[in-house]
């Protein structure tokens, strides 16, 4: 398209596991109600979920909140191995996931070391009253294939497509381009971008915590190689260091 | 040393076709409660196709669950056929002769299992046609980089090979049944038999198609297991999977479980069908050296694997290994699979008695594809749960009772085919058996004189 590269920046120090986001995907994105026997299958569908870990020792511990979901890599490993290109890469750096075409080998989901990929297991069910709750702009997925997070890929082609009509261009935060965690996140530990876009605050916070010399940036799981879009920031508890190698 | 049945022809023609023309008392009873372990685990397919893939123990991590350990043990059997039909005609040795064609049969049956698996396994089999360059309404190709795309190529080639090796090696014994068969049996045969006399420019065609068949099919020796050892090795991050010596490693061992397969069937073959004069304690005592040699390699490849993973010293990957070995329900199962997959069969073999006797090599070779079994579900489930970075995402597999009726209905799907195979055309070669025949001779050793092979 015009060289966009979707990415997002993930502030640790400032998430306080509220969930919200959490709450904001499952509706935007018609995902199923997980309830208490689909945790206990491991089989719910929580396309972004929030991590809990605890840092140091006890007194001295904290409690850290890792929200994990699609890395959209640009080296994506479960891209390859699908058979019938139901997850593919596209020009705007989202590694995009055609439920159409989806046969179920669940293969790209072996491969994922993020594990965000999702199986429906069940066809999926909503109580009635919900029925108008439905996003209309999300396909509702059937049993047998997988999904997972796209960055939200109807909002941000609704604003693309405005913008075009208007004559204007997508502006960076606009609320209507962001994804619904971004929005939805009361502490703005979630920024989404155009990371191609030098002025974007994903570029700039890229620039200065990634590639900076005093930068709390990294990529999750940086050691497989798989180039993600997205970028945690973390202060490095020095305290809980050394509780660690104490330890 | 190999000895042979001084049968005449007729005898050979008579008691091979017997239970083709005849049928045995047996055979109703037998086919018929297969059958019925076959129904059902279709229902329960229906049933799993009816709800969701929910139905099964699979769950995220763990997403490949007992389906393809089976898909993999079915296609390790396949190789049985390329084994004893190929390699063993290449290098012309003699004690083939009977068992090819069970071999082959056996091979053309677990492929198709090994296929009916992976309809078994993903979420929208009435889609799964798609892996296949066919659907150009679509407008779009399979991905050929997905190891999805390279097994059914591999397994497709296998299939066709082995339909041909039966076929060709058949048509001769379709024109014996012909001559002796009457009614309706009789006009099925004469179609299928492509008008053979036996005239030499005939014989010399089949002759010359069979062995220019093994030949070509060799390639697929190496090829079909390398590519479902590759589902697995082109994974990145799967601790226990990304290993380059799975290709080799899963080849060698789909033989020792397919040459087992082989030693099974041919101890059947004497109890059930009494073929004892065909197939003699020789024939076993054969079988029964080459699966040293065979499980011995396998074993040393299987140490490859441990010690190519442990040598880097990485945690994550010893933290897989002390999983499949220590912690509970793993280690049991892989004690389980090191005894009855190495340790018992082959310190058995070493005996000359166990070999020569039909029920020591029919126990053996059924422990060792019940430890073949497990080697795949440890190498598959393990490997998915494992202890990866993220700890929020472990998980265990249980397999539910329809993963089990489906995976128990494969081998009794098996098992009708080769029953039904057995009862409409001859198990054991006429035409081999009688060539086998022709070319035997006594020669002289110093003051002995031995049975051998005569060639030109």
């Amino acid at each position: 398209m015009d060289g966009k590269k979707w990415g997002m920046v993930v502030d640790l120090d400032k998430c306080t596991g509220c969930q919200s986001c959490v709450v904001a995907c499952q509706s935007e994105n018609n995902i199923p109600i997980n309830d208490e026997p689909l945790f206990n299958q491991r089989r719910a569908i929580e396309w972004i979920r929030v991590e809990r870990y605890w840092e140091g020792e006890f007194p001295n511990i904290k409690a850290r909140f890792i929200p994990v979901f699609c890395q959209q890599c640009d080296d994506a490993p479960c891209e390859p191995v699908c058979p019938v290109y139901a997850t593919y890469h596209n020009s705007e750096g989202l590694n995009v996931q055609v439920y159409n075409r989806c046969v179920g080998t669940r293969f790209c989901a072996n491969n994922c070391p993020y594990q965000v990929r999702f199986f429906n297991f069940w066809e999926p069910e909503w109580p009635e009253s919900f029925h108008n709750q439905l996003n209309p702009d999300v396909t509702v997925r059937s049993r047998g294939i997988m999904e997972k997070c796209t960055f939200c890929v109807q909002r941000i082609r609704r604003t693309s497509r405005d913008a075009k009509k208007n004559g204007t261009s997508v502006e960076d935060g606009d609320r209507a381009l962001n994804p619904a965690c971004v929005n939805a996140c009361p502490t703005g530990t979630l920024v989404f971008g155009d990371l191609n876009d030098s002025e974007s605050n994903v570029a700039k916070l890229t620039e200065s915590e990634l590639h900076g010399d005093h930068g709390r940036g990294y990529h999750l799981m940086e050691d497989y190689g798989t180039n993600p879009s997205v970028i945690y920031l973390k202060k490095v508890d020095e305290d809980a260091e050394l509780e660690e190698a104490h330890h | 040393m190999q000895e042979y049945s001084y049968a005449s022809d007729k005898e050979i023609n008579k008691s091979l076709l017997k239970d083709v023309l005849g049928m045995p008392k047996w055979w109703l009873a037998a086919f018929g409660s297969l059958l019925l372990v076959w129904l059902t685990g279709m229902g329960a397919y229906g049933w799993e196709l009816n709800q969701g893939m929910g139905v099964t123990g699979v769950n995220r991590p763990v997403y490949w669950g007992f389906y393809i350990t089976n898909f993999v043990f079915w296609i390790g059997i396949s190789h049985a056929g390329i084994m004893v039909s190929a390699i063993l005609r290449l290098t012309q040795a003699e004690w083939r002769r009977p068992v090819t064609r069970a071999a082959e049969v056996l091979t053309l049956f677990s492929l198709i299992a090994a296929l009916t698996n992976i309809a078994f396994h993903v979420g929208r089999p009435w889609r799964l046609y798609w892996i296949g360059p066919y659907d150009f309404s679509r407008g779009i190709w399979p991905n050929i980089r997905s190891p999805f795309v390279w097994d059914p190529s591999a397994v497709g080639t296998y299939l066709i090979g082995s339909t041909l090796f039966v076929f060709i090696a058949l048509i001769p014994d379709l024109a014996a049944a012909r001559d002796r068969a009457t009614g309706f049996p009789r006009k099925i045969y004469a179609v299928l038999s492509l008008g053979f006399r036996g005239t030499p420019r005939q014989w010399k065609l089949q002759a010359v198609a069979g062995i220019l068949l093994s030949a070509l099919v060799l390639p697929v020796f190496v090829s079909v297991h390398s590519i479902v050892s590759w589902d697995f090795a082109v994974s990145i991050g799967v601790e226990g999977w990304h290993s380059t010596i799975f290709a080799p490693y899963f080849i060698i061992g789909a033989i020792h479980s397919g040459v087992s397969a082989v030693a099974m069937l041919m101890a059947l073959m004497v109890w059930l069908w009494k073929w004892d004069k065909y197939i003699t304690p020789d024939h076993f005592d054969s079988i029964g050296r080459l699966l040293i040699i065979v499980a011995t390699t396998w074993f040393f490849f299987f140490a490859l694997e441990w010690i190519f993973a442990l040598y880097t010293m990485e945690s994550a990957e010893i933290a897989l290994r002390e999983w499949q070995i220590f912690k509970n329900p793993m280690g049991p199962l892989f004690l389980v699979f090191m005894i009855t997959s190495y340790f018992i069969p082959v310190p058995a073999w070493l005996f000359k008695k166990v070999r020569r006797s039909p029920m020591g090599m029919f126990i053996t070779t059924i422990l060792v594809n019940v430890g073949m079994w497990l080697e795949r579900f440890l190498i598959i489930v393990p490997s998915l749960q494992r202890r990866s970075p993220l700890e929020f995402d472990w998980g265990s597999y249980a397999p539910s009772i329809v993963e089990i009726l489906l995976v128990t209905s494969t081998f009794a799907f098996v098992g009708m085919g080769v029953l039904l195979f057995a009862k409409v055309f001859p198990l054991v070669p006429i035409f081999d058996m009688k060539e086998g025949v022709r070319l035997r001779d006594e020669i002289q050793v110093g003051r002995r004189s031995v049975p051998a092979t005569i060639r030109e």
